[in-house]
């Protein structure tokens, strides 16, 4: 049997007020996605604002000029719909899945709140978002073994004035700090037409979709001009090998080694992704079976991108020691595999392998509308081109294992590596902490 | 309010008359040796899922061997009597299969997801790791050790140890419930290659399992590769184990376990719940939703939206073969555990006391009849959701009937879910936190006696 190729139907147009729309039906069941993304992160923070894209995801459910505080929620989930949004460091995201024949709910409530979110926007609920952000900052990284990682590899990886450099969550007192004309400003800045997507997948028809874009959408105003970010390019590798040791709540050391890689959606990104997928994607990838299944030191492995689109992006390989195993012997460990890897190369075998599961899981998750609006609105967002959707398998299996080698010699050797180790507290020696690079992080 | 020009708005609109949806048809079949097949044919991608659904959950181990049924589900993957574990990984992924194997309290699963290019030469893989698991003493030592590690993760982790310890301190010592569904450190170290194979041999047997399989297969399709792979496997189904569901104490408690300068505390409320198959899951279910199910629920709308004292908290029964527990669940800021506790059972208080208006429970049921053709988007979930018809043991129609059964819920019928199923005066909860800042104020409440722990579950 031969593979049938998908290909996921697109068409694309742009509203006068500079909106980006992807447009994909597919009438298999009586679904709609309705994805938005703004072309804002917390890389576009001045400094003294930092949390302020991931303070908006909050306050974008708070109501807006029509809409009542909560009421969003209310709204999408009467409607039968599910809902989210997240923040990255280059953008923010907001969507909908809901049934079909409330399309129009879902972009009169995105178009609602950004054409008229301000008027709606209160001390008060800037208040109780601020301290639900602050929870959601104890939550997720104070109280959880390992939590500050994603705050503290980042800080490690890129110099202090990068954009990624940055805490996304934002400082505390930065978040006090936020006056309710600072956050009008933020917004009134990025939260615009013409810095934004929209992407609608599923069961529509796209002409009334084309009425209803422009009834809603047509209407918001172009935005200003947005301050442009600073040149994003690095040299290709960290010029050192980069670490901190974080003493933490934690039982077993874990290890987070960064190699800075080339950006996402680049030609040379996917031998990179593939390389990401031997390491560390499920239970045949090499660090599995090296650490965790013939040498027993790992009780855990991972690896994955940051897939940040400007400048360079970040391969990080994740590994949690076994009982006993200290840090050190650890970063050895995967130092040695490391060394291998740059010394020895990977087998075409693998390459075949990375590709193979990267293909499944791609196609499975085309099976879902939200997911293939949100692709659309990256590929829209990142390089103007949602049709970049239907080339990313022919992408993964263009690499060749020559590709993937020339990535590993290039990208991962000594000169191009940042470890941030976490221990338990008791077990920090003193004379590692808060050395060398962490003293920069600070 | 920040001074903005004028803003365009166009008005609220109405909705169109919704699509007709229709869980996906399914054939139910059973083969020569007793085994149960269930195929949905969905054709949108070519991919598949198989779930391959054994009677060997955790509540079959033995006592003192808990951990037995999930080391035994895991070491099907760890290598065949041909294959060693790497090698068998690396086959299946080759094809760029995804297989998982896990056991939960009620069965044992291997769930494979493929492209139907490749489904043969997968079937030919899934037939070996059933039926020849070679149980290499390396492999289950290697998974002991894991699950060690795992353990003392979980006793470091705050959210993880409050679920897993809630369980814990709700069910009779005698019940499996009250045990780690995992197993525990001293169980697991008990657990040799021995006891792994009386368990396989006892509870993998053809007539004790069922296979489910959703995609771009036919049901003819299906059975012939079914039949091939496993045609020759024989066995009687073994005796079905229920777990003892009496709850450990009748009056209330605060079980603090102890977790010196924790910045937040993790908050656990709540009681033995219902069956899975229970005639009032409807009912229960969108009361649930009301209570603490949905974002908009009474009780995140009260502790995150008009307190601000945590980043979300919900309710939620875990269903089982048999009552598994109910749970309310939030993270606060240490200084107002007690005060988030109390705005907690005010909610309780109030859906036990007062009818839901009719434009509250419209929101649960036209969410839970909305949002029904969303969930069965993937051939993942669709296995899923016919994993679950046959391990509960519900009717054909159930998906059919579901929306129905959902509108049929009345406002009287969520005040008699809430007063016959929620009994404030049973509840315990649980506290993972720092005992100088939260032991004080909770005393105050006077919910019940304070019992405190260590982060292994052990009385101090």
């Amino acid at each position: 049997m031969q593979f049938r190729m998908m290909r996921i139907p697109i068409e694309t147009f742009r509203l006068q007020n500079g909106l980006f729309v992807s447009l994909s039906e597919d009438h298999t069941a009586p679904i709609v996605a309705v994805n938005l993304w703004y072309h804002v992160g917390s890389a576009n923070e001045p400094p003294g604002r930092t949390g302020f894209a991931h303070l908006f995801e909050h306050m974008l459910f708070q109501g807006s000029a029509d809409v009542q505080a909560n009421e969003h929620f209310e709204l999408v989930q009467r409607a039968g719909g599910t809902l989210n949004g997240s923040t990255w460091l280059e953008r923010t995201n907001y969507f909908e899945t809901l049934p079909s024949n409330q399309l129009e709910l879902a972009l009169w409530l995105e178009a609602n709140r950004m054409g008229a979110l301000l008027p709606a926007m209160t001390q008060q609920k800037l208040d109780t978002q601020r301290d639900v952000v602050k929870n959601e900052r104890r939550w997720s990284m104070d109280n959880q073994p390992y939590g500050s990682w994603l705050e503290k590899l980042p800080a490690l990886c890129f110099p202090a004035d990068h954009p990624f450099h940055h805490s996304l969550m934002g400082s505390m007192e930065d978040l006090t700090a936020a006056s309710l004309e600072d956050v009008g400003q933020f917004f009134a800045t990025f939260y615009t037409p013409d810095n934004a997507v929209l992407s609608i997948a599923g069961d529509f028809d796209p002409n009334e979709a084309r009425r209803l874009i422009e009834r809603h959408f047509g209407p918001i105003p172009r935005g200003g001009r947005k301050p442009a970010l600073p040149d994003m390019s690095l040299p290709t590798v960290f010029g050192q090998w980069k670490r901190e040791v974080v003493p933490d709540d934690v039982m077993l050391p874990r290890l987070f080694l960064a190699f800075r890689s080339p950006a996402f959606g680049t030609q040379a990104y996917y031998p990179a992704s593939v390389c990401g997928a031997i390491l560390g994607l499920r239970n045949g990838s090499r660090l599995k079976r090296r650490l965790v299944r013939e040498r027993e030191v790992a009780a855990d492995t991972t690896a994955f991108t940051f897939d940040l689109a400007k400048g360079s992006d970040l391969l990080v390989v994740d590994v949690t020691a076994r009982p006993g195993v200290p840090a050190e012997q650890l970063e050895q460990e995967v130092a040695f595999e490391i060394d291998a890897l740059v010394r020895d190369g990977v087998s075409d075998a693998e390459v075949e392998r990375a590709v193979a599961l990267i293909q499944t899981m791609f196609v499975s998750s085309m099976q879902e509308a939200g997911e293939r609006a949100d692709k659309l609105s990256l590929f829209a967002t990142y390089f103007g081109d949602p049709n970049r959707l239907n080339e990313e398998v022919d992408r993964y299996r263009a690499v060749t294992t020559e590709q993937v080698n020339g990535f590993i010699r290039e990208r991962l050797g000594e000169n191009n590596r940042a470890s941030l180790v976490y221990v338990a507290r008791e077990d920090a020696p003193g004379e590692l902490v808060g050395s060398g690079a962490a003293l920069e992080a600070r | 309010m920040t001074t903005v020009p004028a803003v365009p708005r166009t008005p609220r609109p109405v909705p169109g008359s919704p699509r007709e949806y229709h869980f996906p048809r399914f054939e139910r079949r059973t083969l020569a040796n007793d085994m149960r097949l269930v195929v949905a044919h969905v054709p949108k991608l070519p991919l598949a899922t198989v779930v391959v659904l054994i009677d060997a959950g955790a509540v079959c181990d033995a006592e003192g061997a808990e951990g037995t049924a999930q080391l035994t589900a895991k070491m099907l993957l760890e290598g065949t009597e041909s294959l060693d574990g790497a090698e068998l990984a690396e086959q299946f992924e080759r094809l760029g299969a995804s297989i998982d194997s896990n056991a939960d309290w009620d069965a044992a699963a291997v769930t494979m997801t493929t492209l139907v290019e490749h489904l043969s030469d997968a079937f030919d893989l899934l037939r070996d790791v059933l039926l020849q698991p070679a149980f290499r003493v390396r492999e289950i030592e290697r998974l002991k050790a894991e699950r060690l590690a795992e353990l003392l993760q979980m006793r470091a982790e705050p959210r993880g140890l409050a679920d897993e310890l809630f369980t814990k301190i709700l069910y009779t010592p005698e019940s499996r419930y009250a045990r780690l569904e995992d197993g525990d450190e001293g169980s697991v170290e008990s657990i040799d290659r021995q006891a792994i194979v009386d368990f396989y041999r006892a509870r993998y047997v053809a007539g004790g399992t069922t296979v489910v399989v959703a995609g771009d297969v036919t049901a003819d399709r299906a059975e012939e590769l079914v039949s091939r792979a496993f045609g020759k496997w024989e066995g009687r189904p073994a005796e079905r184990v229920a777990a003892d569901t009496r709850p450990a104490r009748r009056d209330r408690a605060v079980h603090l376990v102890v977790k010196p300068d924790a910045p937040q505390s993790e908050l656990r409320i709540g009681q033995v719940g219902i069956p899975r198959n229970h005639p009032d899951f409807f009912p229960v279910n969108v009361m649930n939703a009301l209570l603490g199910g949905l974002f908009n629920s009474r009780i995140n709308l009260n502790l995150r939206e008009e307190h601000a004292y945590t980043y979300g908290a919900f309710s939620g029964f875990e269903w089982r073969r048999q009552a598994g527990p109910f749970m309310i669940h939030t993270a606060v800021k240490s200084d107002i555990t007690d005060a988030a506790a109390r705005e907690t059972l005010h909610e309780v208080d109030r859906i036990r006391s007062e009818a839901v208006t009719p434009d509250e429970l419209s929101l649960a049921t036209s969410y839970l009849t909305g949002v029904f053709p969303i969930r069965f988007e993937t051939t993942t979930a669709i296995a899923a959701a016919l994993s679950v018809l046959a391990l509960h043991g519900l009717p054909e129609d159930y998906y059919d009937r579901y929306r129905d059964n959902v509108a049929s819920i009345t406002s009287e019928k969520v005040l008699t879910a809430a007063q016959r199923y929620l009994d404030p005066s049973a509840f315990q909860m649980l506290v993972v936190g720092d005992p100088t800042i939260v032991r004080g104020p909770l005393e105050a409440m006077r919910f019940g006696p304070i019992i405190l722990y260590d982060a292994q579950g052990k009385p101090l």
